[in-house]
């Protein structure tokens, strides 16, 4: 994998090459969902499908973590938030149906209303305790889908709400199977197609926003708050916004998922969740896109790998030796202790971060030269 | 006429007051320092004056009132803090460093030219403009932390111990960036334990001492008067 890394930053410098990669790329992406019918099978459509929705998670969570330092462990509340708006204004929960190009919008922005919900009354803490609070919001947020179904029915409790429309632009229903240009389409193709587009979307705004005076300010204060004040940002509205631009991602995709599933519950929005996708964007490589990316591909895909584990040993001993539900689990964990101390920055990290960690630019070398040059 | 006159200026974190009640002024072009030992309330001060911490009293600049302005605006009128302990963003490079001082700017060309400017000023820090800030010496950490508050274009730049933790040589090397800067018209207020070289340098003094100002004079009587001589200088 790290020759991989490596072919690619040579890519970077022979533009006609890079280019040949970047369509094989797009090829194979277009192409992704029908090799793993004929290879690994339909379930797999449906993993790749999730692959795409915690790339978008991840990278929402990205902002607020890699990007502006924010510790958030309640970013699952967003993603709540997304699907329980789409839920509610598209079933027969509330008889109101909404079209999906109303809701994805409004997903997002009520998401950003939350996050700044969340951001101004803790502005002022930092690590550790912004790490509680926010883990309390998750909870909260959770707590109340849960228990919102007395006096008046609002989430419809612990059951969750059902019959969720399926997205559909017009006539063109996503969960029913089409067939385009001779080929067939099962609703979850076209749910893939969907959320790999939305996906690419999000990562070309996040690329976009890295780069900008927005994204140097939300890095400046991540390095030093007090410092960042010092050169005229206005700490306080950045970090809201990135508490909102997060935000609006995980409500995205909230959305995205309540209509891909038809079915929402507070069970989906447990602690673990965010746990998971913070788990993505650390060990992708935090601040760095396509890191996390990689991170979000590898903690979805993972643990499905892991459940051939079962069958596998039935072909090598004859019989199931060790639950697979608790070896998948295991291992998964040992996998991700050996990740963090082989490559304590992530699997991918940015290139800064790379810097830091070779020794010729070592501090140590760096004070002796410039005794030196004081001398001169 | 005075281009920041501070009036009865008073902090307090909880029940404890750090600074009671000052009275000071810089005018245009003035290198001021303000000196005493730990705890007097000299950071206080500054960062009362800069927008950091609430403050009571009045701070006058350019005649308006700018008391309790968050640090943000007052960036842009001009006011900016080069922080104790440097404060440079260690993960960024120096280029990007001197990019957010540039922060509140706009005009690209300017910004430019300024950063030759700045490479002039320091050419240590061109050498190393890719290189990440966090791997500078402590004497480069503070020569660009100066640089990038001089990207702003700050009409008062307000240094705080900008000696801290360096080396003498390098001490005086910065001193001597303080004078060339300040020789250039920005008007500075200089925080600093290190009383003598502050005062070598300086037009103006205060003494600040369990946050009241004892001394006010220019440099060179507080560099002769026997007070600042037995308390500050070890003589």
């Amino acid at each position: 994998m790290l020759s991989l890394f490596a072919h690619w930053q040579t890519l970077k410098q022979n533009p006609r090459n890079a280019w040949i990669a970047w369509i094989a790329l797009g090829l194979l992406l277009v192409a992704l969902p029908f090799l793993s019918d004929w290879t690994l099978g339909r379930s797999w459509v449906r993993i790749l499908a999730f692959v795409l929705l915690y790339v978008m998670l991840a990278l929402g969570l990205n902002i607020v973590v890699g990007f502006a330092g924010l510790l958030d462990l309640g970013y699952v509340a967003f993603f709540a938030v997304g699907a329980y708006l789409y839920a509610l204004l598209a079933s027969p929960h509330f008889g109101i149906h909404l079209p999906f190009w109303v809701l994805l919008p409004l997903g997002a922005l009520v998401a950003c209303v939350f996050g700044v919900l969340l951001g101004a009354p803790t502005l002022r803490l930092r690590g550790d305790y912004l790490a509680i609070v926010t883990l309390g919001f998750g909870e909260i947020i959770r707590i109340f889908l849960n228990n919102l179904n007395a006096p008046i029915n609002l989430t419809n409790g612990p059951q969750g709400v059902n019959l969720i429309d399926p997205v559909s632009f017009g006539d063109f229903s996503l969960s029913k199977s089409h067939d385009l240009f001779g080929i067939n389409f099962a609703p979850v193709h076209n749910y893939y197609y969907l959320f790999l587009v939305i996906a690419l979307i999000i990562i070309f705004v996040g690329f976009r926003l890295q780069h900008s005076r927005l994204g140097r300010a939300w890095a400046a204060i991540r390095e030093d708050e007090v410092a960042a004040a010092a050169t005229g940002i206005n700490t306080r509205n950045m970090k809201l916004l990135a508490f909102a631009m997060g935000a609006s991602f995980g409500g995205v995709s909230g959305g995205l998922f309540a209509g891909f599933q038809g079915f929402v519950s507070p069970e989906s929005f447990t602690l673990i969740e965010s746990v998971m996708v913070l788990c993505m964007v650390v060990l992708g490589g935090m601040g760095h896109i396509p890191g996390v990316i990689v991170g979000a591909i590898l903690l979805v895909a993972l643990p499905e790998a892991l459940r051939y584990l079962g069958p596998l040993q039935q072909s090598l001993f004859n019989k199931v030796l060790v639950d697979p539900a608790d070896l998948r689990m295991l291992l998964f964990g040992l996998v991700l202790v050996v990740m963090m101390i082989f490559r304590p920055s992530g699997i991918w990290p940015s290139p800064t971060r790379q810097r830091e960690l070779t020794p010729e630019d070592g501090i140590a070398n760096q004070e002796k030269e410039s005794v030196y040059d004081a001398n001169r | 006429m005075s281009l920041l006159q501070a009036q009865q200026l008073k902090v307090s974190y909880g029940g404890i007051n750090a600074v009671k009640s000052v009275d000071f002024h810089i005018s245009k072009g003035e290198l001021v320092a303000l000196i005493g030992a730990n705890g007097a309330g000299k950071t206080s001060t500054l960062k009362a004056l800069c927008g950091m911490i609430k403050a009571k009293g009045n701070i006058f600049y350019g005649g308006a009132d700018i008391t309790n302005q968050p640090s943000c605006k007052l960036v842009n009128l001009g006011i900016v803090l080069v922080p104790e302990g440097r404060g440079i963003f260690s993960r960024l490079s120096i280029e990007e460093n001197l990019h957010m001082g540039a922060y509140s700017r706009h005009k690209r060309r300017e910004i430019r030219a300024d950063f030759i400017k700045m490479y002039d000023l320091f050419p240590r820090l061109a050498k190393r403009r890719k290189q990440l800030a966090g791997t500078l010496s402590g004497g480069e950490q503070q020569m660009l932390a100066i640089a990038r508050a001089l990207m702003s274009r700050p009409r008062l730049l307000l240094l705080d111990e900008p000696s801290m933790g360096l080396a003498p040589l390098m001490v005086n090397k910065i001193f001597t960036t303080i004078k060339a800067v300040s020789a250039e018209g920005v008007t500075i207020l200089l925080v600093e334990q290190n009383a003598k070289l502050a005062l070598e340098i300086s037009h103006r003094g205060y003494v600040m001492e369990s946050g009241t100002i004892m001394l006010s004079d220019s440099a060179q009587n507080l560099l002769n008067s026997t007070q600042v001589k037995q308390a500050y200088l070890g003589e």
